[in-house]
């Protein structure tokens, strides 16, 4: 399976995904220049972390503009899977791919640690190698990853089962202790209504080699390759 | 019209005056005084330390760049890959602007590296403040201080994507007015990558690229090198604004066309901006290099020479282009959406000229301007040794209540707080997290496992600025020991008061003294490193604070070692002796508010033996976590080795000796100390592998499932529950920072 993670300026993520995807058995990444305009041969997308632009407009507001995403958003409306991934999730929601933003942390700060994952849906095909119910340990590192949406976009993504990852303690419990950033309803990942996009704020290719603490991201990338 | 007054407030003396026009056989323009001011600052030229730095040791057979020859200095790690690393501060401008202060210092390091060739990997800082607790208006001003500083590091080293993996944050009131914000980078590149900011190759084109060059910043070298007085804070115009999504940028472009082969040589615009760039690159080269400022991109109309050339806009630089090569260097810059301009020419005549259109208005000779600036050996106080302490003078303090209060005084209590606001882990190479003794590292690209520590203990320097000195870069080596790593290179950061004043100039050479010593003894030459001077406050001089960077390699995965005990049943070591000096102690302050006594006395010897017998016990794979003692001394070792998170584990040990006093016994800081803890099965041959070595060891007790740390002295018992120690460890510094 080849994945293109795409290279905005200001991408910082890049390098480290195709590194995580390339540990994989059966999977290959590359780099894609943003300003290219063709995602022809890739069978998904990765849109990967960092400051696109700086993210001193919004965060993703800019990149959106790039003239990848123009290839991007046809790969999503002919069905292709595209992942968002901290940055990526920023510039999906931006982009108008998934629903909902973005915002600033409850704290203010930038917080970067391990949290727990609770996977909440496991049919997806972003989280097919999980359990339901399953407590991810995966690092997340942002400023602005606090998960807003109206009450209605909320109440579809729960009807659809498009919230595939909340923020939870070690025991799975969806508390708001274990809440890192205010999201709503601890929302750590969703997908969309198709189900071939999804955004995450937590960083799953730095959970891959054991090396590094923790190996529970490889879950969400071999759910790809089965 | 150059008057009296004007060289003055250049800070040029009337001697300087003297040679600058002997220098050009002439009087100066307003903008060539302006020119020198900057270059033959203390920031730029050394001229009050130059002499003194002499004394390090910067050769070895592992240094492939020396310091002072360029940005940085180069170390090589084996397999033909190197490191570029340096430490740089940025004490001044985060004095009036802390945010941007800090981030462009980061910036400014950063630039250090990359300009070399190397990739910058991973970056670490060392910062003092005053005390940030209580009501008054001062702490208050400490922790805007020290939130700016850390929000500032945090938005430029998470923005351009490069590890914030460790570093030291201390407080004390001798930092209020005048915080220390020393930045670290580390970058990796293969031997032949090595570039140099040297102009060579006569007629070769000049260009510019980076950020517009406008009017911020202006003569900040000068700035800061001068004492932070009331009015400092006008001098906000000297502080610059970072922007790193623009570095990010540069970096990239930058490392994608020394890849090209078309550079022939490169440096940033840090200090003294354009002016330095040109003159240090045509000095280095042996040339002359003339630019014409009206071809320099601006980010306002209007600006005059003198402007354009003491600027210090940021993530700018330099880049002198093989001839014939300039629409593949163009091609670069526009993939990566950077403004450049070719603004000049390499010629022979070994001059820095600076036209405005037709018009001439510098000519310098580059090398005096770079490299002959005044050199001053300043007049030193007497060496007058401290007083002994009589421990008789010090109230036994209740040690249960003493051991609570050193761990969450902020200088020893976690710093979770800081670390959190970084991103530590981008690049996927912290295999060792935050909060253990030294930061270690995995460089993908090189398959190398580095370790690095930043050390100083200001209040040693302060009793015995050489003593203090030679403990530093002793401290910095046993935490690379206690990680597993041989240390290979230094990096320092002289932070001083004014040294006019003959007691600050005193404690300058007597501690780069120290630092050369130790660094000898060490086998870690000094690969450069940065000197602060003028860091005064109203108030007085900061603590001498003489920051040691060490950088070591880790030869093996297997080896990697933490400080936090693993597994219950586990035998506790002491290796080195328990000790009894109580000078100059984090208890001696934290308990009793008093900063007095000597430092604990080195014994390189023991030290070098303490730090070889540990490292080679974790080669051979028999240690389990490896932990110094050092601020709060043994006690403090032993419960941050319990802090390891999950708080399910505790100990029991017992320190026996001669009936001395508990606290002394537990809150000493005699040097030389490292606590290790070993499987049961391992523990006797350990003891006797450490004996065979001549290295005095005793077993202290087991790590237990009982989550209690208890220590038995020969004069009483004490026990403290794991969360006690973790509630006073873990929440004081985002208590403080929350009220």
């Amino acid at each position: 399976m080849k994945f293109a993670v795409v290279r905005f300026p200001g991408s910082n993520c890049d390098q480290d995904c195709v590194l995580a995807i390339n540990s994989l058995p059966s999977a290959s990444a590359e780099i894609v220049w943003h300003k290219d305009e063709s995602l022809a041969g890739y069978d998904a997308v990765v849109l990967p972390g960092g400051f696109s632009y700086g993210d001193y407009l919004r965060c993703g507001a800019i990149a959106r503009f790039s003239p990848i995403m123009t290839a991007v958003k046809a790969f999503a409306a002919k069905g292709g899977t595209v992942v968002g991934i901290c940055n990526g999730f920023q510039i999906l929601c931006e982009s108008g791919l998934l629903p909902g933003a973005l915002i600033r942390n409850r704290g203010l700060h930038f917080i970067c640690r391990h949290v727990g994952v609770r996977v909440e849906v496991w049919n997806s095909r972003f989280t097919s190698a999980a359990c339901t119910g399953q407590v991810l340990n995966l690092p997340i590192a942002h400023g602005e990853g606090c998960y807003y949406a109206d009450h209605a976009t909320l109440a579809n993504l729960r009807a659809n089962d498009q919230v595939l990852l909340r923020y939870c303690d070690t025991q799975g419990r969806i508390q708001a202790d274990a809440n890192p950033n205010g999201s709503l309803e601890n929302i750590a990942g969703i997908r969309n209504e198709a189900g071939n996009v999804f955004g995450l704020m937590p960083h799953p290719e730095r959970a891959c080699d054991p090396l590094l603490g923790s190996t529970d991201g490889r879950a969400l990338f071999e759910s790809l390759l089965s | 019209m150059i008057t009296p007054d004007t060289i003055a407030k250049h800070g040029i003396t009337p001697e300087e005056y003297e040679r600058i026009c002997s220098i050009l056989g002439r009087s100066p323009n307003l903008t060539e005084l302006g020119v020198f001011s900057v270059m033959w600052s203390e920031h730029c030229s050394y001229k009050n330390s130059k002499l003194e730095l002499k004394k390090f040791p910067t050769t070895g057979s592992r240094v492939l760049v020396k310091a002072g020859e360029e940005n940085a200095g180069v170390i090589d790690i084996g397999d033909g890959w190197a490191i570029a690393f340096k430490m740089e501060s940025h004490n001044h401008p985060s004095a009036v602007e802390p945010f941007q202060g800090a981030a462009t210092g980061v910036g400014g390091i950063i630039r250090d590296i990359f300009t070399m060739g190397a990739r910058p990997v991973f970056s670490m800082n060392s910062l003092r403040f005053g005390d940030i607790r209580g009501t008054s208006p001062q702490a208050a001003t400490n922790r805007r201080l020290f939130a700016g500083v850390v929000a500032g590091i945090a938005h430029y080293g998470n923005c351009i994507g490069i590890p914030t993996i460790g570093g030291e944050v201390y407080f004390d009131d001798s930092y209020s007015g005048n915080p220390l914000v020393n930045v670290f980078c580390l970058g990796v590149l293969r031997h032949e990558q090595i570039a140099r900011g040297a102009a060579r190759g006569i007629g070769n084109p000049v260009f510019y690229v980076g950020a517009e060059t406008g009017r911020d910043g202006l003569a900040g070298a000068a700035f800061a090198s001068r004492e932070l007085t009331e009015e400092s804070k006008q001098d906000r115009p000297a502080v610059q604004v970072g922007d790193p999504f623009r570095e990010k940028l540069l970096l990239e472009a930058c490392l994608e066309l020394l890849a090209s082969g078309c550079v022939a040589g490169i440096q940033d615009m840090g200090a003294a901006g354009l002016t330095c760039s040109t003159c240090e690159t045509a000095s280095r080269g042996g040339t002359g290099v003339e630019i014409d400022v009206n071809l320099v991109p601006k980010r306002e109309s209007g600006m005059s020479p003198y402007e354009i050339l003491l600027s210090e806009s940021q993530e700018r630089m330099l880049v002198i282009v093989k001839k014939g090569q300039e629409d593949n260097v163009r091609a670069i810059f526009e993939k990566w959406d950077l403004p450049y301009a070719l603004v000049g020419i390499v010629n022979d005549d070994g001059m820095m000229r600076v036209r405005e259109g037709d018009d001439i208005v510098v000519e310098i000779p580059a090398r005096q301007l770079a490299d002959e600036a005044p050199l001053y050996s300043r007049e030193a106080a007497p060496n007058v040794p401290v007083a002994p302490i009589d421990v008789a003078t010090i109230a036994e303090a209740d040690c249960h209540v003493a051991l609570l209060t050193l761990l969450s005084h902020p200088s020893i209590a976690s710093k979770r707080w800081v670390w959190q606001q970084y991103d530590h882990m981008v690049r996927l190479g912290a295999v060792v997290l935050p909060g253990s003794d030294a930061a270690v590292f995995l460089i993908r690209e090189a398959n190398k496992i580095l370790a690095a520590s930043t050390d100083c203990n200001a209040i040693y320097c302060k009793q015995d600025p050489r003593e203090g000195a030679k403990i530093a870069v002793a401290e910095a080596a046993r935490n690379i020991a206690c990680t597993g790593a041989i240390p290979l290179a230094v990096t320092d950061n002289l932070n001083f008061g004014n040294p006019h004043k003959p007691e600050n100039f005193l404690q300058l050479r007597e501690a780069i003294e120290g630092l050369a010593e130790a660094c000898r003894r060490f086998d870690t030459p000094v690969t450069g490193g940065n000197v602060s001077l003028y860091n005064e406050s109203p108030e007085g001089a900061i603590d001498p604070t003489p920051t040691v960077g060490m950088v070591g390699l880790v030869e093996d995965v297997a080896h990697i070692t933490t400080q936090f005990f693993k597994q219950a049943d586990d035998v506790i070591i002491l290796v080195g002796e328990p000790g009894d000096e109580l000078g100059a102690s984090h208890y001696l302050l934290a308990v009793h508010g008093r900063k007095e006594g000597p430092p604990p006395q080195l014994d390189f010897d023991r030290e070098i033996a303490v730090q070889n017998a540990v490292r080679a016990l974790i080669r051979m794979r028999l240690v389990q976590s490896a932990h110094d003692c050092s601020e709060g001394g043994l006690a403090v070792s032993l419960a941050e080795s319990c802090l390891a998170g999950s708080l399910a584990l505790g100990a029991e040990v017992a320190l026996l000796t001669e009936a001395k006093r508990a606290d002394v016994v537990l809150f000493n800081e005699s040097q030389s100390r490292i606590v290790i803890s070993v499987k049961p099965a391992n523990a006797t041959s350990v003891l006797s592998l450490l004996e065979w070595r001549g290295v005095p060891a005793r077993r202290l007790g087991l790590v237990t499932t009982h989550p209690v740390l208890r220590i038995s002295t020969a004069a009483e018992v004490q026990e403290w529950s794991i969360s006690e120690l973790e509630s006073a460890h873990a929440t004081t510094i985002e208590n403080v920072m929350a009220g």
